[in-house]
């Protein structure tokens, strides 16, 4: 769904607001921006306010490059809900006539990147999607819970500094038996509450879904929804009538435990769930609610960010 | 058998070559709600398709809700109504 014209006009001024104070830099290219030093500070207070959160659980930690296999991408079905967003990695591999024709290209303000095979890896597009294959099998008795951190791409140029093409998701994954799972989101619920209000930012849960792509995707829109399987926190950044998700929680049920065949200790498919912190949207959330002086902003919210 | 029992016979069949139900379709009562027999939104999906496939029709987006793909019977009736079977 196209964003209201108002929100866009909101969205510009905001980040033209974000590039002169230093936080964001741009690139030329929409929603691809640089991070300044303090943005990228504040950043990593956010990223290890979410490690407080989720210590108690004892997670594994899995740290991925922002590229993955192209298998597993293949497997995760990504191209069946969202071709839209992919980003797939392609490179050169001809000759010298080739090396010619590739500069001639660029010389002439070809589509030379046309012509440019796929290699094995596509772009991160949530963090959790290396994990799926990596604790294929049989699962403990108590399920697993992997923490994941990892630059995301999706291909969705925008004006909003909110919307970026490559961000950075924190996420844990909770893979294990329905009822493990449920108990598991229940905590998450409490705990994304806690974090908000721990950095009094205005944020409040709404049911949400997917962009999911063409007919098939409206009638996943609609089992999603009636479904509840996700979630979003939302708080405003450039609008505070079109509030923006910086976290989500999503159910899959059986869907990457059947597709990289996970089972729980009983030999049923596991189900998965994860919640995502976006880890640039918290932070525009937080310059948002309480000013570009970071100084000035409440005693409450610098403490819990060690500031 | 009449036009609505094969219609329904191949609605089972469609249902277990893609719906990844937990019990075989052939034990469904066609009023049994499929989505409590393990169908999943992805697979309902797979569904969608594969009957547009079998039966040359295509859901309008009208169509496109949880509850046209709940039961046979559910299916059933969309299929009779795009295909303008009166069984």
């Amino acid at each position: 769904m196209a964003p209201d014209p108002r929100f866009l006009e909101a969205a510009r001024a905001y980040r033209d607001e974000l590039v002169a104070a230093g936080l964001l830099i741009p690139t030329g290219v929409p929603g691809v921006m640089g991070r300044g030093g303090e943005f990228e500070d504040t950043l990593d207070r956010v990223d290890a306010l979410v490690t407080r959160f989720g210590a108690s659980d004892g997670a594994t930690v899995m740290r991925f490059p922002p590229i993955l296999n192209k298998l597993t991408f293949e497997k995760s079905e990504y191209l069946k809900s969202f071709p839209q967003l992919a980003g797939t990695v392609h490179s050169f591999n001809g000759d010298d006539a080739a090396h010619r024709a590739l500069l001639h290209g660029v010389e002439a303000g070809t589509d030379w990147a046309r012509d440019l095979p796929s290699t094995d890896v596509v772009l991160t597009p949530a963090a959790c999607y290396p994990v799926y294959p990596a604790v294929a099998g049989v699962l403990p008795a108590n399920g697993r819970i992997v923490d994941v951190l990892s630059f995301c791409f999706r291909h969705e140029p925008s004006d909003d500094p909110a919307r970026l093409q490559a961000f950075r998701q924190r996420e844990h994954v909770r893979i294990a038996s329905p009822e493990q799972v449920a108990s598991w989101r229940n905590t998450w619920f409490e705990r994304a509450d806690q974090f908000t209000a721990a950095l009094q930012l205005d944020a409040r849960v709404e049911v949400a879904n997917d962009p999911f792509f063409g007919r098939g995707g409206k009638l996943l829109v609609v089992n999603q929804r009636d479904q509840q399987l996700k979630f979003e926190v939302v708080a405003p950044i450039a609008s505070s009538e079109w509030p923006t998700a910086i976290i989500s929680l999503n159910y899959h049920q059986d869907h990457f435990g059947h597709l990289f065949g996970i089972t729980t200790d009983d030999g049923a498919t596991a189900h998965t769930s994860c919640i995502g912190f976006g880890l640039e949207r918290i932070t525009l959330a937080l310059y948002r609610k309480h000013g570009f002086a970071r100084e000035r902003w409440p005693d409450g919210t610098r403490k819990v960010l060690g500031l | 058998m009449n036009d609505a029992g094969q219609l329904a016979d191949g609605i089972r069949t469609v249902l277990r070559e893609h719906a990844r139900l937990a019990i075989d379709p052939d034990g469904l009562d066609d009023q049994a709600d499929l989505y409590q027999a393990g169908l999943t939104s992805h697979a309902s999906v797979n569904l969608m398709l594969a009957l547009e496939d079998r039966f040359e029709i295509e859901f309008p987006e009208r169509m496109l809700r949880r509850g046209a793909f709940s039961s046979i019977a559910a299916i059933r009736s969309a299929i009779e109504e795009l295909t303008g079977v009166d069984a």
